[in-house]
C-alpha cells in the first residue's frame, strides 16, 4: 500500500511537474464550460418563455445537467489518452522502468500507483467542473443527487477509460502510437452499440452492454443502478488485470 | 554474496547467455568483462530480478531472484546501463522516492543526504535530474542503488561516459564500497578490472571463456613470458645471441638506434632465461642496458581470448566450406 501510494504521489508529481496536468486540465475546463453554457442559455431562454406560461414546470437537473454530464464523456474521449499514454511507455523508453521492476514492489503495486495517480489527476479536472455546479446552485435550484449520481458515474467511466489506457500503454515505448491506439479503441467501445439496431436481438444486447456510454445515461438520470456500477468495476478491473498480464509477459520476453 | 548456477536466457531461437556459473563471495568485487552483445546485461538484468532467466538458478544474498524476488531486491542496489532517472524529478526528489520503493521507512532525509555527500552530488540536491550532465547522472545513478545499503551491487558500465577524473573517482568509490557490499560490476574497459576486481569473469557470446583473479589470469594465459632486453652493441649480432640460448623461442628486434637496440624476447613456458640473456651480453662484450619480464597485460588476454575464439571458429567454417 505504501508503495503503492509512493508511486501514485510519483505519477502525479510527474503530471503536475509538466505542463500536462495543467494543459489537460486548462483544457477540459474550456470544453466543460462550452458545453456547460451551450443549455444552460437554451435553458434560460426557455424558462423566460415559461415564466409567461406558467403551467409548465422546467426541470434544470433534466435539461442542464444531465446533458452537461453526458457530453463531459466526450471530453474524456479525447483527453484521456493523453493521460495514460506515458504511463508506461514514457518509463519503457526513458528505462526507467528497469528501478521499478528491480525494486521490491510487485507488478500490481506498480499498476495501482500508476492507475491511482491517473485518477487523482482526473479528480483535479473533475473538481474544476464544481465550479459551474455551484453556479446553479446559487442561482437556481437543482437537485444535488442526480448531479451526485452523474459524478459517480463520471468517475466509473473514467476509470474505466483509464484502465484500459494504462494497459495500452504497458504494451509499446512508443507515446504517439498509444495515444493512437487508445483513442481508437475509446471511440470504438463508444459507438459499438450504433449497429444495434440492424442486428439481431442478441447481438443488440451484448453490444449495447458493451458500450461504455450506455451504461452512464442511468446516472446522469439520477438512478445507481448495482447492474451499471458492476459493469464499470468489472471493465476496470479487466484492464488493470490486462496490464498485469502485458508487463508480466514483457519481462519473460525481454 | 552473489551465486550463478547454469544460467541461460534464450530470446526466440537468439540464445543471449548459455549455462553461465559465478560466485562472488561477500565483500568482493567481481569484473564482468566482455564485448558489447556478450550477455553482460541480460545477466546482470536476470540477477536483479528484471527479468526471468530461460534456464539455471541466481542466488542474491542467499534468496533465490525467481522464488524469493521480494526479498532479493530488497538486498540488492542496481545501477542499470543507462541511469533510471525521471528528469522532471529534482535529485533530492528522485532518492527520497527511491527509499520510498525500496522500502526506506525511517530516516530517510538522512539517508538522502548521506548518499549524496557519498557520491559527490549534494551541491546539485535540487537540480532536476535532466538539466544533469552526464557525469552527475551516472553519479546520482549510483547514489540510487546505495540509497537502501544494500547488501549486493550490482553495476552495468557504471564508468561509461564520465571523464577521467571522474573515472578514477567512481573505481575509488566502487573499492571503498567493497567488504561492506558485495559487487558485480561490467564492463568493456579493460584496465578497470586490473584496478578495481578481485575476480573476473570473461564472457564473450553469451558463454564464459574465463574465470580467475586478474593476476592468475595474466599469468595462465602468458603462456609463453616475453623478455623486453636493450643492449649496446651491433643488433643482428645480438639477435643471434640471443637467439642461441636454450628456452628462447624467438626475438624480435623492436627498435635499433646507433648502437643500441631493444628486443623482444619471447621464451618457452615457465623457463628463466634472464641469466643466461645477461650472460650471453656481457660474454660478447656488449652492454647490458636493461632486462626486464613483460606480463601480458589484460588487454592483450582479452584480445586473444576473444579473438583466438574467432579464428577458431572461422577455422571451422571454412572447413565445413572445403569438407562441403
Amino acid at each position: 500500500m505504501r508503495n503503492t501510494l509512493a508511486i501514485a504521489q510519483r505519477e502525479m508529481n510527474a503530471y503536475f511537474a509538466s505542463p500536462i496536468a495543467y494543459v489537460l486540465i486548462g483544457f477540459f475546463a474550456l470544453l466543460f464550460g462550452w458545453f456547460f453554457y451551450v443549455p444552460l442559455a437554451y435553458f434560460a431562454e426557455q424558462s423566460g418563455q415559461a415564466g409567461m406560461n406558467p403551467t409548465q414546470a422546467l426541470n434544470m437537473n433534466q435539461m442542464l445537467v444531465g446533458p452537461t454530464l453526458m457530453n463531459t464523456t466526450v471530453i474524456m474521449l479525447f483527453l484521456f489518452p493523453l493521460i495514460t499514454m506515458r504511463t508506461y511507455s514514457e518509463e519503457k523508453r526513458s528505462g526507467t522502468i528497469e528501478l521499478l521492476l528491480t525494486s521490491p514492489v510487485t507488478d500490481v503495486e506498480i499498476i495501482m500507483g500508476k492507475f491511482l495517480g491517473a485518477m487523482l489527476l482526473y479528480g483535479a479536472m473533475l473538481a474544476v467542473t464544481l465550479i459551474h455546479m455551484s453556479i446553479l446552485f446559487i442561482f437556481g435550484d437543482p437537485e444535488w443527487k442526480p448531479i451526485a449520481t452523474g459524478y459517480l458515474g463520471l468517475l466509473l467511466m473514467g476509470g474505466c477509460f483509464l484502465s484500459l489506457g494504462l494497459f495500452i500503454s504497458s504494451l509499446t515505448k512508443n507515446q504517439i502510437v498509444a495515444a493512437m491506439a487508445t483513442f481508437g479503441v475509446f471511440l470504438m467501445l463508444w459507438v459499438i452499440s450504433w449497429i444495434s439496431q440492424f442486428v439481431g436481438p442478441t447481438t443488440q444486447t451484448v453490444l449495447r452492454y458493451l458500450s461504455l456510454t450506455e451504461h452512464f445515461d442511468d446516472f446522469a438520470k439520477g438512478i445507481i443502478d448495482t447492474k451499471h456500477v458492476i459493469y464499470y468495476l468489472s471493465f476496470m478491473a479487466f484492464g488493470l488485470f490486462l496490464t498485469a498480464k502485458s508487463v508480466d509477459s514483457e519481462r519473460w520476453r525481454g | 554474496m552473489i551465486e550463478v548456477q547454469h544460467l541461460s536466457k534464450k530470446y526466440g531461437p537468439f540464445t543471449a547467455v548459455d549455462d553461465v556459473s559465478f560466485k562472488a563471495e561477500s565483500g568482493e568485487i567481481l569484473g564482468f568483462l566482455g564485448p558489447n552483445g556478450a550477455g553482460k546485461t541480460t545477466t546482470m538484468r536476470i540477477i536483479t530480478g528484471y527479468m526471468p532467466a530461460t534456464g539455471g538458478k541466481a542466488t542474491v544474498a542467499g534468496f533465490d531472484v525467481f522464488d524469493q524476488p521480494l526479498e532479493a531486491k530488497r538486498r540488492t542496489g542496481y545501477l542499470p546501463e543507462t541511469p533510471p532517472l525521471y528528469p522532471d524529478m529534482t535529485v533530492r526528489e528522485y532518492l527520497r522516492f527511491v527509499a520510498k520503493i525500496k522500502g526506506l521507512r525511517a530516516n530517510v532525509n538522512d539517508r538522502v543526504n548521506a548518499v549524496m555527500k557519498k557520491t559527490w552530488v549534494t551541491d546539485m540536491a535540487d537540480r532536476h535530474c535532466g538539466k544533469l550532465s552526464k557525469g552527475y547522472k551516472q553519479r546520482v545513478g549510483l547514489a540510487q542503488a546505495l540509497i537502501h545499503e544494500p547488501e549486493v551491487l550490482v553495476l552495468d558500465e557504471p564508468t561509461a561516459g564520465l571523464d577521467p577524473k571522474q573515472i578514477i573517482e567512481t573505481r575509488q568509490l566502487i573499492r571503498e564500497l567493497a567488504g561492506t557490499h558485495t559487487i558485480v560490476l561490467s564492463t568493456h574497459i579493460l584496465p578497470e578490472v586490473a584496478q578495481t576486481c578481485q575476480k573476473v569473469v570473461i564472457i564473450n557470446k553469451g558463454k564464459i571463456v574465463a574465470t580467475d583473479t586478474p593476476q592468475a589470469l595474466t599469468e595462465r594465459l602468458s603462456g609463453s613470458a616475453t623478455i623486453f632486453v636493450q643492449a649496446h652493441g651491433p643488433a643482428d649480432e645480438v639477435q643471434r645471441a640471443l637467439q642461441g640460448i636454450t628456452g628462447v623461442v624467438r626475438v624480435n628486434v623492436t627498435d635499433r638506434r646507433d648502437d643500441v637496440g631493444n628486443f623482444d624476447v619471447d621464451t618457452e613456458k615457465g623457463v628463466d632465461v634472464r641469466r643466461e640473456v645477461a650472460s650471453a651480453i656481457v660474454r660478447n662484450g656488449w652492454g647490458l642496458l636493461e632486462l626486464r619480464p613483460m606480463g601480458m597485460s589484460l588487454e592483450d588476454i582479452f584480445l586473444s581470448l576473444t579473438t583466438t575464439e574467432t579464428e577458431a571458429e572461422d577455422l571451422e567454417a571454412e572447413k565445413a566450406v572445403v569438407d562441403a
